[in-house]
Parts: C-alpha cells; structure tokens; sequence
C-alpha cells in the first residue's frame, strides 16, 4: 500500500484548516448581523430619545398643544395594564392548549388545534383588534383596557401554544416514566415534572409572545383606543405607550417628535426589564444539571 | 416486607402485535428473579405488566392474571396504588433534572401528597443510605441538582427514590447496562441487601449478573417463557436445548 506522501498530508491539512477558518468567520459574522440591527435601533433610540427623557416625563401626563413639558406616564401605566390582562388571558390558555397538544394531543383534533393555532399565528395583528373590538367593544359600549388586552392576549395565545409543545415534546419519556412509576398520577406528573422540567423553554416561548405583543399599535387603535389623562379601570379607554409614540410620531409638532422618540426608548426598556425580571424570578431556586 | 407475585396466562400487545405469549410465573417473595434473554425478546415488556406501566404506551393492550400477594393487580385496583407498591428503576437513570438530590428522592411522597418535613427528612436519610450513596451526598442534598452526579450515582439516587415510596418490590429493568463495572459492582451489593426487605424482579443482558444476584432466573426467547428454575439449574443443568444454546453464546 503506497503511504500518503508528507505533502499530500499538508496539503489536506492546509484545506481543512481553511474550511474550519471559513466556518468560524461565517458563523461570526451571522452574529454580528444578528446584533447590529439591534444595537443600531438601541443606539438611535438613545441618541434620539434620551435627551426629551427627564422625571417629569416618567410622572406627569401630556400637556396641551403648545405648552411644553409633559409626559407619558399615564401611557406606562396603560401599557402595564393592558399588557397585564393579556398575560393573565394569554399565558395560561396558551401553556394549557401546549400542554394538551404535548400530552394528548395525537389525533385528528390535536392536529386541528396546532393548524389553527399556526394560522391565527399569521394573522395580522389589525384584523385581530377588529375581532377585539366586535367581541369586547361593541358588547360593553366604549373603548376600554379590557378590549386592549384581549386582543394582545389572543395574539399571544399561539406563539406561547406551539413553544410549550415543542418544549414538552423535548422532555424524554424516560422522565415521565420515572414519574408514573412512582405511582403518580398523570395530570400530576405533566404538572409538576414534565412542565417543571420544560420550565425554562416554556418562560422563553411566553417571554417572546409577550415582547412581540408589547410593541404591538395596531389592535389597540380601536380597542384600548388611547387617552390623554390616568386610567386604572379596566373598563376605561386607556393610553398605551405604543399608541402614544403613534399619536405623537405623526403630528406635525417638534416637542411631540421629541417625546415619542422618548416614548419608543421606554417601550424598549421596559420589555427589556419585564424579559430580564421573569427569567431571574423563574432561574431562581432551580438547580442547573450537568446533563 | 416483599410480597410474592403471581403471574397467569400474562400475553401483551402493541397494537395488533404480541409481544408476550402465555407467561405464568411464581416470583418468590424476598428473593431476587433475573430475566435474561435476547434482544427484543419480551423481558422489559414483561417487567412493565407488572407495575402495568406496558398500559401508559398507546395502544398497548393486556390479558391474563397478575396476583402480588393479596392484590389484584389488574382489577378492582387504580394502577398509581399498584405502582406506589412496585418499585421501578430504569435502564437509564432518569433523575429529576430540574429537582435537587433531595427532592429527587422526595419526589414520590410530595407528588402523592406527603409534606410531613421531618417525617420526609428521616425518609430521604434512610433511603439515601440504603441506596449506599448518603456519604457521597449528604454535604449537597439541596444544593446539587440530581442531574449533577455521575451516572453510576444518579442510578443509585434513582434506587433511593423507589424505595423512598416504600414498596415490596423493585422492578430492575437492565439497571447497570448504562454504568462502569465499579458502579455496576456497587449496585449488585445493593441489590444482595436489599433483598432482606423487597422482592426484587432485575432484567439484565449480563448472564454473570444473572448467575451472581438471582436466586431465580427466566429464559425468555420471542415472547415465551422457555424455561423458569433456581438460577444454579439454568446455568448448570438446563432442561431446554434453547436455554443450554443461549447461555453457551451459540445465538442471542
């Protein structure tokens, strides 16, 4: 047998270690497309917003036309709300629909869920608000927080519905059997070991629905529909940060430009901070496995 | 203390397949019964009638008689009571991920509804010790995550939360195949004591394992039971010519 010559070896080496360098600057670079976008559209906001950012914008509610100062605080506290409604509508009926698809969902009706729930997750957002405003607004008479959340809640539903069941799917069987063989019942064990056990992947799939619902304008135009002044009825039109930066972007007035850059930048912050919140609450007092 | 079992005319399915064919079998209480045979040949779906966790796979499907001591185990009893009394440990140890040592082996009692902490601080001690891992632990038992430890001491951490139900028997279903021979040894001295207080029930593909632990062994072969004796007649003496050619290693 003829033994490869020692150039023949550099040679395959040269190439391989070519490829490697190619792969790693590739993946590096997909990283750094990734992040610019990000750090651009942060870095603007910033630049653009941080200067209109003061403790009067935090605490007070818009001024008049024409008189200066002012702020969004009632918006902060609208976006809160009606974001609050929609997790406490969103989170549990997308988790329980994920739970069913997971556990018991591998029929004909399982299927049906998971089309529907992958079509509704490519309806636009609008057509949601007017579903939103037929179902809440119409029924109660006016705008209100309530109609604003429903309808950020619906379009989480989904999101958080299909991230649940792939999470669940991910646990293996061997743990539910574990569980079953120490004679636990099966609600029990899909409760508190298979979805303990999905926790993290399930925080992250209901942390995205709630960052894309966060920023959302369009179903609250006609539902939460906006206001210039406090609300903490749920039944009551209510401001919402969104709404506000869209209000103030597409007036005519400098002062109002200023402020919605400010506004957009608290948005920001604020999904950042929530995010950040629930993954320390949720890490803390579970333990890591090596495995 | 173990119970006996009794198995008649067990056959078993997976959808229009049978896996099992006409299995009757006396397991003595307080012994240990090994179950060898080839791949595929029934030993795991055998073992799983027994605490009827065949049933939690679809469309897997039962007939026949299974008594363990006085009770019945496929009728007029919910099949959790029956697996809160046998015992099971897997192939491969299956640790709560997310749960610490400590919780691990509490987990059986929590999820049925047992909080008395003291009473659950003398069970996971007790069970920790049996299992031989207590020393190894005892400094991380809240702190580490079952996940964390080495395969042969999740193995035993996954011993210590069976017995911590406190069952009469412990189904071993190929309990070391996952694990180094020093483990391995570990665990077979674990199972030599505990068969002072359980009936133990291990499947393995390891003959010496068989011939080393088991009082009893059962030559499985395609879903039958081909032969049942004292552990000393099947390797010695077998009265099947098929038993004789799988522990010679001429197939299997």
């Amino acid at each position: 047998m003829p033994s490869p010559n020692n150039s023949d070896l550099t040679r395959v080496g040269l190439w391989r270690r070519g490829k490697d360098v190619l792969a790693t600057i590739g993946a590096a670079g997909a990283v750094v497309l990734v992040l610019v976008p990000l750090i651009a559209i942060f870095g603007y906001l910033v630049y653009k917003g941080i200067g209109s950012l003061n403790w009067a914008f935090l605490t007070e509610t818009p001024k008049p036309v024409g008189e200066p100062g002012g702020g969004m605080a009632n918006a902060i506290a609208g976006s809160c709300l009606i974001l609050l409604i929609a997790s406490c509508l969103g989170v549990p009926i997308g988790i329980g629909a994920g739970i069913y698809l997971a556990e018991y969902g591998r029929n004909r009706f399982g299927d049906l869920i998971r089309f529907t729930a992958d079509v509704l997750n490519g309806v636009p957002s609008i057509v949601i608000g007017i579903v939103a405003y037929g179902i809440v607004v119409l029924a109660q008479g006016h705008f209100s927080a309530l109609a604003g959340g429903v309808a950020l809640g619906i379009m989480m539903i989904p999101t958080i519905t299909r991230a649940t069941e792939e999470m669940l799917l991910l646990v293996p069987q061997t743990i539910r059997e574990a569980a079953y063989g120490l004679g636990v019942a099966r609600w029990r064990t899909t409760l508190s070991i298979t979805l303990r056990t999905a926790s993290s992947g399930v925080i992250t799939g209901v942390m995205l629905a709630f960052a894309r619902v966060a920023g959302e304008t369009a179903p609250l135009l006609f539902t939460a529909f906006g206001n210039q002044y406090w609300n903490w009825k749920i039944n009551q039109p209510t401001a919402a940060l969104s709404l506000q930066v869209f209000t103030y972007a597409i007036s005519p007035f400098d002062e109002w430009h200023r402020q919605a850059w400010a506004g957009a930048l608290i948005l920001i912050i604020l999904i950042v901070v929530a995010v950040s919140a629930v993954r320390v609450a949720a890490s803390h007092g579970m333990l890591k496995g090596t495995s | 203390m173990g119970v006996g079992i009794n198995v008649e005319h067990l056959d078993a399915w997976f959808g229009k397949t049978q896996s099992l064919h006409d299995i009757s079998m006396m397991i003595q209480a307080n012994h240990a019964t090994a179950i060898i045979g080839p791949s595929g040949c029934g030993k795991s779906t055998f073992v799983r009638c027994l605490n009827r966790m065949h049933e939690t796979i679809p469309e897997a499907r039962v007939s026949g008689r299974v008594r363990m001591g006085d009770l019945d185990v496929y009728n007029g009893t919910a099949a959790v009571q029956i697996r809160r009394r046998i015992g099971m440990v897997f192939q491969k140890p299956n640790p709560f991920p997310t749960m610490s040592i400590y919780d691990n082996v509490a987990a059986g009692l929590k999820l049925n509804g047992f909080h008395d902490r003291r009473r659950l601080d003398e069970i996971v001690e007790r069970s920790l010790k049996v299992s031989a891992l207590w020393d190894e632990v005892k400094d991380n038992l809240r702190k580490k995550s079952g996940a964390s430890l080495s395969g042969g001491q999740q193995q035993r951490l996954c011993i210590a939360r069976a017995l911590a139900v406190e069952p009469q028997v412990l189904l071993m279903d190929e309990p070391c195949s996952a694990l180094d021979p020093i483990s391995t040894g570990k665990i077979e001295e674990l199972i030599f004591q505990l068969k002072e207080n359980f009936t133990i029930v291990i499947v393995t593909h390891n003959m010496q394992q068989a011939s080393r632990v088991a009082e009893f062994t059962g030559f499985f072969l395609m879903g039958r039971l081909v032969e049942f004796d004292k552990t000393e007649k099947i390797f010695t003496t077998p009265s099947d010519k098929r038993t004789e050619d799988y522990i010679t290693g001429r197939f299997g």
